[in-house]
C-alpha cells in the first residue's frame, strides 16, 4: 500500500500571535511553527498502514523554506520519503490553488491512499482535502475517526450530526483524519538521526508542470485583513455565600442577560 | 455587483432530517439569503437533495424561499459526495447564482470544497458573517485558534460558496401562508459512479439538542473529576433545556464521547449562554466557545483564565454550586408555570 500524506507547517496553537502591520498575515519572527496537529494523526495512520501491510509513506508539503521542518518531523516519525514544493508563486495561492499544486505533485506518484488532516489549525479552512480529491479524480472520506483497509476499498467511520456514519470507499481515495483516529507516536532518536540523512526532494511549480504564477486562473477569494478578535470584557465575579451567589446569578441571567 | 449586471439569486442548500423536517441551520441561511437577495434584486432559492423530500417545500416557502428546487431520487437518500456533487455542480454552473450558502455540518463541509474545486468557485468556510461591502461580498471568519478574525472578499465574478457556522445568524421568520414556486430537478446519477457506500448510520444517543444548535450549553472540564459527575451537568441542562458539552480532558479520559468536545479540536459553538463548570479556559477551549453571547464560569480558582472572558463568575466548588443552581433554575421555571 502506497500512502501519501499531506502535511502543513503552521504556528503552534499555544503561541500568542501578532498580526502584521499590513493586516495580511502574522509576524513570523519569534513564532514557533510545528506540523499541523491533525497531520500528525495522518502521518501516524500512514505509518500504521505500512507497518501492518507493507508499502511506503511519502510526505508532501507546499510551503516556504521553514516548512521542511514539518517534513523532517514526519520522517523522524518513520515516513520514507519527503517532497517539498517550494516556490515564491505559492504565496499568492488560495486553498484551491494549494490543492491543485498538491495534486500535480501527487498524481505521478504511486498512491493507493492520500491522507490529509481534517483541517489546518492556522486558517481552519477544511478545503484542501476534498479539493485535492477532486483534482486527483478520487473519492473522498472526510473527518474520519477510524479507517480499515480491505481489498480495493476502505471502511471509514465518520462523526456526523448525532450519529457515526460507516462508509465504504473505493481505493485510491483521499481521506482526511479526525484527531481521535489514533495517538501519534513520538519520533525515536534513531528516527531523528535518519530524518536528518534522508534527502528531501524540492520541487518548484515549473517542475510540476505548472505556470510560474501558479495554477488555476483568477483569484477566487482575497484576504482583506486580519484583526484581533473583539475583546471580551471580563464581567463580574458574584461574591457571597454559594446560596446567595447562585440566587444573584439567576437573577442576572433573567433580568440582565434575559436568557432564562 | 458583478460583471454581468443581471440580478442574481442567492441559493441555500437545505439541511434536513430524512426529508421529514428542515434543520435549524437552514432557517438561519434562509434569513441571510433573504437579506442578500433583496440587496441584489434576486430571489431566494432553496435547493434540497434527498429521497422523499417533497414535504419540505411548504416549510421552505414559509421561511422565505421564493423558489424550491427538489432533487428527489432514491440514489440521494443518504448523502454521498459523488452523487450530491454530480447533482449540484451542474445546477450551479447553469444558474450561476450570486452565492450558495451551505451550513457547516459534517456533510456540508464534505461537499462544499468538492463542489468549489469542480466549479472553480471561490469558497470561504467557517463564516460567522457574510455582508455586501462596496459592491463585494465579504465574509468574516475566525482563524488562528480564534486569535484573529479574517475578512475575506469573494472575487467579483465567478461562483461563490460560503460555508456558514451554525447559530451565528438569526433564523428567517415564519410567514404563515407564504408559498414558493417548486421545481423538480431531474436526477440522472449512475449509482455505479458513486464511489462511496453508506454501510450504516449508528445514532449516538443524546437526550438533548445538538451542541451546535443549542441556545444554552452546560460544559464540564477536568474539574468534574470523573464520568459519574457529568450526571450533575445533565441535571442542570435538563432544567435549562440545554445541551451538555465538555473541554478536552473529559474526552481524552474517556468520560464522555468525542462529540462532546468544544474547542479547537472539537466543536465551535455559538450559544446565547455558556456555563463552564470546572474548566480553566485554555486558549484552545476558548477557540470553540468565546463566541457565546453570555458566559458563566464556575471554578474554584479565582485566577483561572475563564474568568477573563466570563460575563458572570462564581468562585467556588462546582459540586456545591451546580446542584444549587439546578435547584434555583427549577424553582424559577416552576414559578413561571403557575
Ligand atoms: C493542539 C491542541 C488542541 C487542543 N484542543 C482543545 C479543544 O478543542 N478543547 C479543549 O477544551 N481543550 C483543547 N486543548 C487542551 C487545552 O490546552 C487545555 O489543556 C484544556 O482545555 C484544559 O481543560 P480543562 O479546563 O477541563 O482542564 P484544566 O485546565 O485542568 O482545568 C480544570 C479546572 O477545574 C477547576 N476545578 C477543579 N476542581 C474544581 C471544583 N471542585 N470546583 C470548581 N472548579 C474546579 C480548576 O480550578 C481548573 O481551573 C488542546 C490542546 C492542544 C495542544
Ligand atoms: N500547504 C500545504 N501543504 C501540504 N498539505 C497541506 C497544505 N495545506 C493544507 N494541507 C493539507 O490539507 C489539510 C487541510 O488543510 P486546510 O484545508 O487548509 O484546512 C491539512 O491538514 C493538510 O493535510
Amino acid at each position: 500500500m502506497h500512502v501519501v500524506v499531506c502535511v502543513k507547517h503552521v504556528p503552534d496553537t499555544e503561541a500568542p500571535i501578532r498580526i502584521r502591520g499590513d493586516g495580511h498575515g502574522v509576524e513570523e519572527s519569534g513564532l514557533n511553527f510545528v506540523m499541523n496537529y491533525y497531520d500528525e494523526h495522518a502521518v501516524e495512520e500512514g505509518l500504521r498502514i505500512k507497518e501492518r501491510g507493507g508499502g511506503t509513506v511519502t510526505v508532501v508539503t507546499a510551503g516556504p523554506p521553514r516548512a521542511v521542518e514539518a517534513l523532517r518531523a514526519a520522517l523522524a516519525m518513520g515516513a520514507d520519503q519527503a517532497i517539498h514544493i517550494q516556490d515564491s508563486g505559492l504565496e499568492a495561492l488560495d486553498h484551491l490553488g494549494i490543492a491543485r499544486v498538491l495534486a500535480a505533485a501527487i498524481a505521478p506518484l504511486p498512491h493507493d491512499l492520500v491522507l490529509c488532516g481534517k483541517l489546518a489549525t492556522d486558517d481552519n479552512a477544511s478545503i484542501v482535502g476534498p479539493a485535492l480529491a477532486e483534482y486527483l479524480g478520487r473519492p473522498q472520506a472526510t473527518a474520519v475517526t477510524a479507517l480499515e483497509l480491505g481489498d480495493g476499498r476502505a471502511t471509514a467511520h465518520r462523526e456526523v450530526e448525532g450519529a457515526v456514519e460507516v462508509l465504504e470507499v473505493t481505493l485510491p481515495a483521499v481521506v482526511t483524519v479526525e484527531r481521535n483516529i489514533n495517538e501519534p507516536r513520538y519520533p525515536s532518536l534513531p528516527g531523528i538521526m535518519k530524518a536528518k540523512r534522508t534527502p528531501v526532494a524540492t520541487k518548484t511549480l515549473a517542475d510540476l508542470g505548472l505556470a510560474p504564477g501558479g495554477p488555476g486562473g483568477p483569484h477566487h477569494i482575497e484576504l482583506l485583513g486580519l484583526t484581533p478578535p473583539p475583546r471580551r470584557q471580563a464581567g463580574r465575579v458574584i461574591p457571597g455565600e454559594p446560596e446567595a451567589a447562585v440566587r444573584e446569578l439567576v437573577r442576572l441571567l433573567r433580568e440582565e442577560a434575559k436568557v432564562l | 455587483m458583478t460583471a454581468d449586471s443581471a440580478p442574481r439569486d442567492v441559493w441555500v442548500l437545505v439541511d434536513h432530517v430524512d426529508g421529514q423536517a428542515v434543520r435549524k441551520i437552514t432557517y438561519e441561511l434562509l434569513g441571510k439569503a433573504r437579506a442578500l437577495a433583496d440587496a441584489a434584486g434576486g430571489r431566494v432559492v432553496a435547493v434540497a437533495l434527498g429521497a422523499g423530500i417533497g414535504g419540505l417545500a411548504a416549510d421552505l416557502g414559509v421561511h422565505g424561499a421564493d423558489r424550491v428546487m427538489l432533487a428527489d431520487a432514491p440514489v440521494l437518500e443518504r448523502y454521498t459526495t459523488d452523487a450530491y456533487a454530480a447533482v449540484l455542480a451542474p445546477l450551479l454552473e447553469e444558474a450561476r447564482p450570486l452565492l450558495l450558502l451551505i451550513g457547516s455540518s459534517a456533510w456540508g463541509r464534505d461537499l462544499a470544497p468538492r463542489i468549489a474545486a469542480r466549479t472553480g468557485a471561490g469558497i470561504v468556510t467557517d463564516c460567522s458573517a457574510v455582508e455586501v461591502e462596496d459592491g463585494r461580498l465579504v465574509a468574516t471568519r475566525p482563524v488562528m485558534t480564534r486569535k484573529a478574525i479574517a475578512r475575506v472578499a469573494f472575487a467579483r465574478d465567478g461562483q461563490r460558496i460560503a460555508v456558514v457556522l451554525p447559530n451565528v445568524m438569526p433564523p428567517a421568520p415564519a410567514v404563515p401562508g407564504r408559498t414558493a414556486e417548486t421545481l423538480a430537478v431531474p436526477v440522472s446519477v449512475d449509482p455505479a459512479a458513486v464511489r462511496t457506500r453508506v454501510v450504516e448510520i449508528r445514532p449516538l444517543t443524546r437526550a438533548t439538542v445538538p451542541l451546535t444548535e443549542a441556545d444554552i450549553i452546560v460544559a464540564g472540564g477536568r474539574g468534574l473529576k470523573g464520568p459519574e459527575h457529568f450526571a450533575l451537568l445533565e441535571g442542570l441542562a435538563a432544567a435549562l433545556g440545554a445541551a451538555v458539552g465538555s473541554s478536552r480532558p473529559p474526552v481524552d479520559s474517556g468520560w464522555v464521547p468525542h462529540d462532546y468536545e468544544i474547542g479547537q479540536t472539537g466543536k465551535t459553538v455559538n450559544p446565547q449562554l455558556y456555563i463552564a463548570c470546572g474548566i480553566s479556559g485554555a486558549p484552545q477551549h476558548q477557540a470553540g466557545m468565546s463566541g457565546a453571547r453570555w458566559i458563566v464560569a464556575i471554578n474554584r480558582d479565582p485566577q483561572a483564565p475563564i474568568f477573563q472572558i466570563a460575563s458572570y463568575g462564581l468562585v467556588g466548588d462546582l459540586f456545591q454550586i451546580v446542584p444549587l443552581l439546578t435547584e434555583e433554575v427549577r424553582r424559577l421555571k416552576a414559578a413561571r408555570q403557575e
